[in-house]
């Protein structure tokens, strides 16, 4: 992992690595940016040209006020206005679980950016795998901390899951990482071996063929 | 008497000032091919021009406002300008940092030229005879005064409603002269409901005996026409929400008249604020501006005007309020989607407001803090 710039240790760790692989001067899409923590570090850091989109009212305000370039927006709906190549790199960072045409999805970034950098939950983390293994229920962890009844995470993705997805639809991995986070995913680590067994989220960049 | 308070308190006074361009035989050419000078549109600046003349922003006012945007005319003057909560020192739009502009638009009646002044060649006013004008000439006229004043490119061009039309207009037609625009609760193009709701304020107006066709200057003029032209108009600006709240059914007497007297505590609102307009608005000016807004089309040509590689560079804030059924949010996003095609960089957001369309007008922390932060950002990153 080599960054220009130490990424803030208040930002998540999935974004801290994130932020670490986007180019200086890049044009950056940052889906669902909330308070503009990411986008506002590559501003400051890397001289980005960011834009955000994100649903909530008080966000994309929050956003708009320090500063940043946010709409606010269904992003399912909003991306498919940019033309095509619009964004160097496109973020869509532990949204993927829950949407509900991903593939299509996928397709839409790829379109409107050169490449794309997902990271999402790994469903099949250990302690996912011990709670319906062991105790018979639905996981519930730091990572996916909802119960079966009110969770927005509709798709269940794991690291291997994910990569086979991509190698069906024709998608190269550009850069890829898997992590372990603790302190409430703001402190963690990369993980080297049993990846799918040990991280708690993976994180990939992605582009065509 | 003076309380101390209020002598600590400076009042910010402003000047209203005149520009005459356009004289015979160099008139403006309008939209609809007539020709028509000289033109005076009355404008109000406030703050500084910097050194480089890149700190001026252009406030674009709605269908019935004027020049007058924010402080007073004098000392004695009791009531501040139309947006004094946006615009000032310390505030949103900062008079100590930027420098402000508002003109009252061509057609109007507060100073600038309309069918109400002296048409030169009749020495009689215009009435009818008054060519119609549209949105595109109200910002070739603006354009006019803002180069008269030694600025090649504002920093930005604020409006909301009509003066958010007119924000767009500049932006199709003068791109090259603008770094960023915020166009408030406005629409690329007006609806078939927005059009409907000004033909019957029209209406009102025309179909009061007094109006004469327009030609009205020595006697009293189509007040009632005007005030229920004005009393529709209001319905509007407001909300179901917004109405319920301030009147519900509240009586304005003790008790039901049972008679055709005015029971409801809106009804007394409504006719209040019809009497009021009459006295400070001229009919033929409400039927001229609402049909340039009706008029207001921006895709018209198939394909939208605002496509165009010139707003690439360009910087946009665009807000709707969630409760204006004027120009509702959807209307909003047809503009951002146009926007994004570009490759401008836009920022959109839809303010939780209950107010309907004229929540751009009422004190708000969220919308000042949109503004703020906006500007802010445009000044440090291109104008500073």
């Amino acid at each position: 992992m080599s960054s220009v710039v130490d990424p803030p240790e208040q930002m998540r760790f999935d974004l801290q690595v994130i932020a670490s692989w986007v180019e200086p001067g890049s044009r950056v899409l940052d889906l669902g940016c909330a308070n503009g923590d990411l986008l506002a570090y590559l501003k400051q850091e890397k001289q980005v040209q960011g834009t955000g989109i994100d649903f909530s009212e008080a966000k994309v305000a929050r956003c708009i006020e320090r500063g940043l370039t946010v709409l606010q927006g269904d992003f399912r709906q909003e991306v498919s206005d940019y033309p095509v190549n619009r964004f160097d790199t496109v973020i869509l960072s532990q949204t993927l679980q829950q949407i509900r045409d991903p593939k299509e999805l996928l397709v839409d970034l790829l379109r409107i950016g050169k490449r794309v950098i997902v990271s999402f939950p790994n469903f099949a983390h250990w302690s996912c795998r011990l709670q319906i293994l062991w105790f018979g229920t639905a996981p519930v962890t730091d990572q996916l901390p909802y119960e079966w009844y009110n969770t927005p995470n509709i798709r269940v993705i794991s690291i291997r899951d994910f990569k086979r997805f991509l190698h069906t639809i024709g998608v190269r991995i550009v850069k890829e990482v898997a992590i372990n986070t603790h302190h409430h995913d703001f402190k963690g680590n990369s993980v080297r071996y049993f990846k799918n067994i040990r991280a708690t989220y993976g994180i990939m960049m992605v582009e065509q063929v | 008497m003076e309380s101390p308070a209020s002598q600590d308190l400076k009042k910010m006074v402003v000047e209203r000032r005149y520009f005459t361009f356009a004289q015979p035989p160099r008139e403006m050419i309008l939209e609809c091919g007539a020709r028509l000078g000289p033109i005076t549109l009355a404008y109000e600046t406030l703050g500084r021009l910097n050194a480089s003349r890149s700190n001026a922003i252009l406030v674009c006012h709605a269908f019935s406002g004027d020049s007058h945007v924010a402080g007073y005319l004098h000392e004695e003057d009791e009531r501040p300008g139309w947006w004094d909560n946006m615009v000032g020192p310390g505030k949103p739009i900062d008079t100590d940092r930027y420098f402000v502009i508002c003109s009252n638009i061509l057609g109007s009646c507060v100073g600038s030229t309309g069918p109400a002044s002296l048409n030169p060649a009749t020495g009689r006013p215009y009435g009818l005879s008054f060519p119609m004008v549209t949105i595109k000439d109200m910002v070739q006229a603006q354009k006019e005064l803002v180069e008269h004043l030694g600025i090649e490119r504002l920093m930005s061009v604020v409006g909301g409603s009509v003066g958010g039309m007119q924000v767009l207009r500049w932006c199709v037609d003068y791109p090259e002269m603008i770094v960023s625009a915020i166009p408030l609760a406005t629409t690329i193009r007006h609806s078939a409901q927005a059009i409907a709701f000004n033909e019957v304020a029209r209406q009102a107006i025309m179909a009061d005996p007094k109006w004469n066709r327009g030609d009205y200057y020595d006697n009293p003029g189509p007040s009632l026409g005007l005030a229920v032209a004005r009393m529709i108009g209001h319905v509007t600006y407001l909300s179901d929400h917004a109405m319920r709240e301030k009147f519900g059914r509240r009586l304005h007497r003790d008790a039901l008249s049972f008679a055709f007297e005015g029971d409801f505590q809106v009804e007394s609102y409504l006719h209040y604020q019809g009497r009021k307009f009459v006295d400070r608005f001229d009919a033929n000016s409400l039927l001229y501006i609402t049909k340039a807004a009706d008029y207001f089309d921006l895709e018209r040509q198939g394909g939208s005007l605002l496509v165009n590689e010139g707003l690439a560079g360009v910087c946009f804030l665009v807000v709707s309020f969630s409760s204006d059924w004027l120009y509702p949010t959807y209307q909003a996003k047809a503009l951002v989607s146009a926007l994004k095609k570009n490759g401008s960089d836009v920022s959109f957001c839809e303010v939780e407001a209950q107010g309907g369309h004229d929540a751009f007008l009422l004190p708000s922390e969220r919308l000042d803090g949109l503004i703020r932060g906006f500007l802010g950002r445009v000044y440090d990153e291109q104008c500073g």
